[in-house]
C-alpha cells in the first residue's frame, strides 16, 4: 500500500531542522567563545568582579605619609591597630583622586565598641565597665586614641 | 597641503605595526609612567581563611568594613559577612543563646555578667567550599570555583532564581534587591589580586581573621594549622569549607 500524504512529513522535517539551524546559530552567537575554558562558566566574569574600585587603601598605603602617626604609636598598646579600623575607608584620600579629609571619629562609641566589659570579649582582653570606669567623662578626657596609656 | 612627509611617515607606520598591546605600550612610554602589568597568576594562589575565635572581640569592625568596600545594602540590611554572639551556660550546653544584632554592624550591647557561662563570637562568611553545593544547582552557570579557589557570581548570567541562595548550608548568599542577582562575599577578590587584604582582614584590630594562601609553602597558615585545633563549620556536609576556625566551640553549628 502506498502512503499517503507523505508531504505532510517532509514539510515538518523541514521546520524541525529549521528550528535546530536557528537554534545553532543563536547559540553560536550568543554564548561567549572562551565559555567553558575554565569550567562552566564565563571567564570575562572573573575580570567584571576584579574591575571593583578599591575602598580601603591598606596600612602600608597610610605608613608611607603618616610616618609621625606610626612612630606615635610605635610604643603604644594600640600599635598593632590598622589606621582604616577607626578613620574608615581612605583609598581616595591615599591614591589622591579626591581631597577627602581623613574622618575624626566620634571618640566614645568607638573605644565602647571594642573595650566595653559584659559584652562577651575575652578575658585577655582589655575591658572597662564604661560608667563604672569613667561616669560622664569622656574617654578622650584622659586617654589619647593612638596612644591610650596614661602619661604620669 | 598639511600633512607633513613626517607626521605621513609616523601615522603610516602606527597604523601598519601597531596592535592595541603596543599602542597602550607606547602611551606609557610617552607619559615617562611605569606600565601597570598585571602580574597575578591565578594557577598560582589556592584562597582561604583562618578565623580565630579566642582573639575576636566582637566589635564588629569586619562587617562595617565589607560593606563600605563592597556596597552591601544597609537598608534592609544584607550581609557578605556577619558576626554571631553565643551563649554557652553550663546548665545548659545543648542550648546556646545566640545573637547578632544588624549582624554585629554596630558591635555588641551589653548583655551578659562577666564570668557567667561561657560567651564567645564567631565571624560567619562565605566558605569559599571547594566542593561548594551553592555552584552545583546553578542552572546558567552564573556561579562559579575559580581556579584559586574562590567562589563568584556572574551577575550578567544570574537569573536570580535563588536556587542557590536555599543550596548553600550556611546562609551566606542573599538576592541583591538593586539588581535582582545573587550576591556573597568575593573574599574581596578584587583586592586579593591585587596583592592586598581582604576589607575584614585589612580592619581586624586584634587580627582574629588571617587571610591565607594555601599553595604559598611560606605562608605561616601551614604551621597554624598544624599547630591548633582547627575546625570548619558544619563537616558533615563535606562541603570542603576552606574558612578554618581555631578554638570553636562545639556549641557553633
Amino acid at each position: 500500500m502506498k502512503f499517503r500524504d507523505v508531504e505532510h512529513l517532509f514539510r515538518l522535517a523541514a521546520i524541525f531542522l529549521a528550528a535546530v539551524l536557528v537554534f545553532a546559530i543563536a547559540r553560536a552567537e550568543l554564548v561567549p567563545k572562551d565559555f567553558g575554558k575554565y569550567g562552566h562558566y564565563r571567564p570575562a566574569a572573573i575580570d567584571d568582579v576584579r574591575a571593583r574600585p578599591i575602598r580601603h587603601a591598606g596600612q602600608k598605603a597610610c605608613a608611607e605619609c603618616h610616618v609621625d602617626v606610626i612612630e606615635t604609636r610605635m610604643s603604644a598598646r594600640h600599635k598593632a591597630l590598622p589606621c582604616e579600623t577607626c578613620h574608615g575607608p581612605l583609598a581616595r584620600h591615599a591614591t589622591g583622586d579626591d581631597d577627602t579629609k581623613v574622618a575624626i571619629p566620634e571618640i566614645t562609641p568607638l573605644c565602647i565598641r571594642c573595650h566595653a566589659a559584659r559584652t562577651g570579649k575575652p578575658k585577655q582582653f582589655p575591658r572597662v565597665d564604661v560608667k563604672e570606669h569613667a561616669g560622664d567623662q569622656k574617654c578622650m578626657d584622659c586617654h589619647k586614641p593612638h596612644n591610650p596609656g596614661i602619661e604620669q | 597641503m598639511s600633512t607633513s612627509r613626517r607626521e605621513f611617515l609616523m601615522v603610516g607606520t602606527k597604523l601598519l605595526v601597531m596592535t592595541a598591546a603596543t599602542r597602550s605600550a607606547l602611551a606609557h612610554v610617552l607619559a615617562g609612567t611605569p606600565e601597570q602589568v598585571d602580574t597575578y597568576t591565578a594557577a598560582e594562589h589556592w584562597w582561604a581563611m583562618v578565623i580565630d575565635i579566642e582573639k575576636c572581640i566582637g566589635g564588629g569592625n569586619c562587617v562595617k568594613a565589607c560593606k563600605d568596600e563592597n556596597d552591601v545594602l544597609n537598608e534592609p540590611m544584607y550581609f557578605r559577612t556577619w558576626v554571631e554572639r553565643y551563649h554557652v551556660n553550663s546548665a545548659d550546653a545543648e542550648h546556646p543563646v545566640v545573637d547578632s544584632p544588624n549582624g554585629a554592624y554596630d558591635g555588641f550591647p551589653e548583655a551578659y555578667a562577666e564570668g557567667e557561662g561561657k560567651t564567645f563570637f564567631v565571624p560567619k562568611m562565605c566558605n569559599h567550599c571547594v566542593d561548594s553545593p551553592c555552584t552545583q544547582v546553578c542552572p546558567v552557570g552564573a556561579t562559579f570555583v575559580t581556579v584559586d579557589g574562590v567562589v563568584l557570581v556572574d551577575k550578567e548570567y544570574c537569573i536570580g532564581c535563588r536556587y542557590c541562595v536555599q543550596a548553600c548550608p550556611y546562609g551566606c548568599r542573599y538576592i541583591d534587591p538593586r539588581t535582582h542577582t545573587a550576591d556573597k562575599c568575593t573574599l574581596c577578590y578584587h583586592r586579593i589580586t591585587k596583592g592586598l587584604l581582604p576589607a575584614c582582614v585589612e580592619v581586624c584590630p586584634t587580627g582574629a581573621r588571617q587571610l591565607a594562601d594555601l599553595k604559598n609553602p611560606r605562608d605561616p597558615v601551614h604551621e597554624f594549622l598544624r599547630t591548633h585545633p582547627i575546625q570548619v563549620l558544619k563537616p558533615q556536609m563535606a562541603t570542603g569549607a576552606k574558612i578554618f576556625y581555631n578554638g570553636l566551640d562545639g556549641a557553633v553549628r
